[in-house]
């Protein structure tokens, strides 16, 4: 069997399938930041609890109502997003018209207040979710052993990455929400429904959070406290993909999440502060982001 | 007292050319605010059908207020907006435009995010009627070989063709174009010209706003002057020669 760098492949190769799991998740979060950012120009503090919310809505059908893997796949960024369509008309609508700092208190308030909840209710230890019977196992691929659920989590955040990009950068509906972001008041006065854009654009974003939770929850325990953790690297991820920008956001969150799971092979002590390295440094030679436009 | 006899004055041969048949658009009183700042103090003016009319005035009279008020762009606004018989002063901007109005913006609202067949694809259709893409490509043959191009990418001219391209597909009859000639080459702004004069031939009722006055007389019906948020005088075109140096005074030139 061939080493790289005296790393043996399996090692090497586990890590960078770990890289690209967690990169699929910080893609898929910091698209659904993005996007929102793009319309409301609020920074969805509550984005982690949403994603939180997505993982505790499938362990719920599951449990409560027999309702299996799949169909929560569906189920859960329906009800998430929903929830987020009522968030956006009660509370954040009515704070629109005021400095964009009260949208990150708001939706920072938010996300405590849903995080104790689910603590309240459940505890902090995590609740187990099994992974469907369909994805169990994995194949030998000869360097290494690829599980089946890992590759479908790789598989499924580039498939929704990819359709999310090609509905808002390549349909007519995308144009919309591309021209309302621009210049909402043009856009209004050509008779497009900007408000009714604006929820459900809120919506969306929540329930690309509720997949990506849906999809973490047979890799990682559902937990209270699993956006909370998670949401910092993502909205380190956003800082350094710029702000809004939605193929950005999506190859920075792969990179970085490949690039996070290298350093653990080459030097594990950097791999919990790598990403935020790159954070500072990215801040300090293009403020604006990798892919962001200067303002 | 002087301001408001002289509204009357000039809201009367206005109503009188348009008393044969109802106004399109009716403007009564009309009043706007950009925050606590109060920019139209009762704006006052009719549009027949098929009319071509200009709002001419020194810079910050309150012309492109007064296409904002119309269009439901200003926040705050009173008085009355009459289009096609229908009260508008209440309604949003986006319900505006449905009722069939097209705007076209000051510096042209081009969208950077968009490619230009995005642009002139963007406002929805509002009513039947409008022109078929093949009818605005022959209008606007230049817009046709730059489609797939960034919006901003075009040179000025041909953003202000865009920019009136895309209303034309929409089926709105009344049109208000703000400022089409701003910044433009002479040969341009010859082209905007004929492009007003055969909408005008096409039967659409449009509504400019103009610095350039001498372009105006190429183009319109009658011309409103715009003073301090109020209109203080109407000159048909016909007799614009004769009462040029009254606009020379309203306008400082």
């Amino acid at each position: 069997m061939f080493e790289l760098l005296g790393i043996p492949p399996q090692a090497l190769f586990g890590q960078v399938l770990l890289g690209l799991i967690n990169g699929s998740f910080y893609a898929i979060l910091s698209l659904g930041l993005a996007v929102i950012f793009g319309l409301l120009n609020i920074i969805n503090f509550t984005h982690g609890a949403q994603y939180m919310m997505g993982a505790f809505v499938a362990w719920m059908c599951l449990n409560y109502l027999g309702i299996n893997y799949w169909a929560a796949l569906l189920l859960a960024p329906i009800i998430v997003g929903a929830t987020g369509i009522a968030i956006e008309r009660l509370l954040i609508k009515r704070i629109a018209h005021v400095d964009h700092l009260y949208g990150l208190l708001l939706t920072f308030g938010l996300a405590l207040i849903i995080q104790g909840l689910f603590r309240n209710g459940y505890g902090s230890s995590g609740l187990a979710y099994q992974i469907p019977p369909e994805l169990r196992g994995g194949q030998n691929l000869g360097f290494m052993f690829l599980p089946n659920y890992r590759a479908w989590v790789v598989v499924a955040s580039l498939a929704v990455c990819l359709a999310t990009w090609f509905l808002i950068e390549k349909t007519r509906l995308g144009a919309y929400l591309r021209a309302a972001t621009e210049n909402p008041t043009l856009t209004q006065a050509f008779g497009i429904n900007v408000p009714l854009m604006v929820t459900l654009t809120y919506g969306f974003g929540v329930a690309l959070a509720a997949f990506a939770g849906v999809l973490a929850a047979p890799i990682y325990s559902v937990n209270p406290n699993m956006g909370a953790d998670l949401i910092i690297v993502v909205f380190a991820v956003v800082v350094i993909g710029g702000m809004g920008s939605i193929l950005g956001s999506i190859i920075t969150g792969f990179g970085l999440g490949l690039i996070e799971g290298l350093t653990k092979v080459f030097y594990p002590e950097a791999s919990a502060t790598v990403i935020f390295i790159i954070m500072v440094l990215v801040l300090l030679v293009k403020p604006q982001g990798l892919f962001g436009r200067a303002t | 007292m002087l301001t408001d006899s002289v509204k009357t004055a000039a809201a009367s041969p206005g109503a009188a050319a348009a008393a044969s048949v109802a106004p399109l658009l009716k403007l009564r009183g009309l009043e706007a605010w950009y925050g606590e700042s109060h920019v139209l103090h009762g704006i006052d003016f009719d549009v027949a059908p098929g009319e071509v009319v200009t709002l001419l005035g020194r810079n910050g009279a309150g012309k492109t207020t007064t296409l904002k008020s119309i269009m439901g762009v200003m926040a705050r606004r009173k008085g009355s907006v009459v289009f096609d018989g229908q009260e508008t002063i209440q309604l949003p901007s986006r319900a505006i435009a449905r009722l069939g109005i097209g705007y076209v913006p000051e510096e042209r609202g081009i969208y950077s995010s968009l490619s230009v067949e995005e642009n002139l694809l963007l406002p929805p259709q509002v009513k039947p009627g409008g022109l078929s893409l093949e009818q605005i490509f022959t209008l606007f043959p230049n817009i046709k070989e730059r489609l797939k191009s960034q919006g901003t990418k075009l040179s000025g001219g041909e953003q202000q063709m865009l920019a009136i391209a895309r209303i034309l597909r929409t089926g709105a009859r009344l049109l208000l174009l703000d400022e089409p000639t701003e910044g433009l080459a002479p040969v341009i702004i010859e082209q905007i010209g004929r492009t007003i004069a055969r909408l005008k031939s096409e039967g659409f009722t449009i509504v400019l706003v103009e610095q350039n006055f001498r372009f105006a007389a190429t183009v319109a019906d009658r011309h409103y002057v715009v003073e301090q948020g109020r209109v203080i005088d109407m000159i048909p075109n016909a007799e614009l020669d004769r009462n040029i140096d009254k606009l020379h005074g309203y306008l400082g030139v």
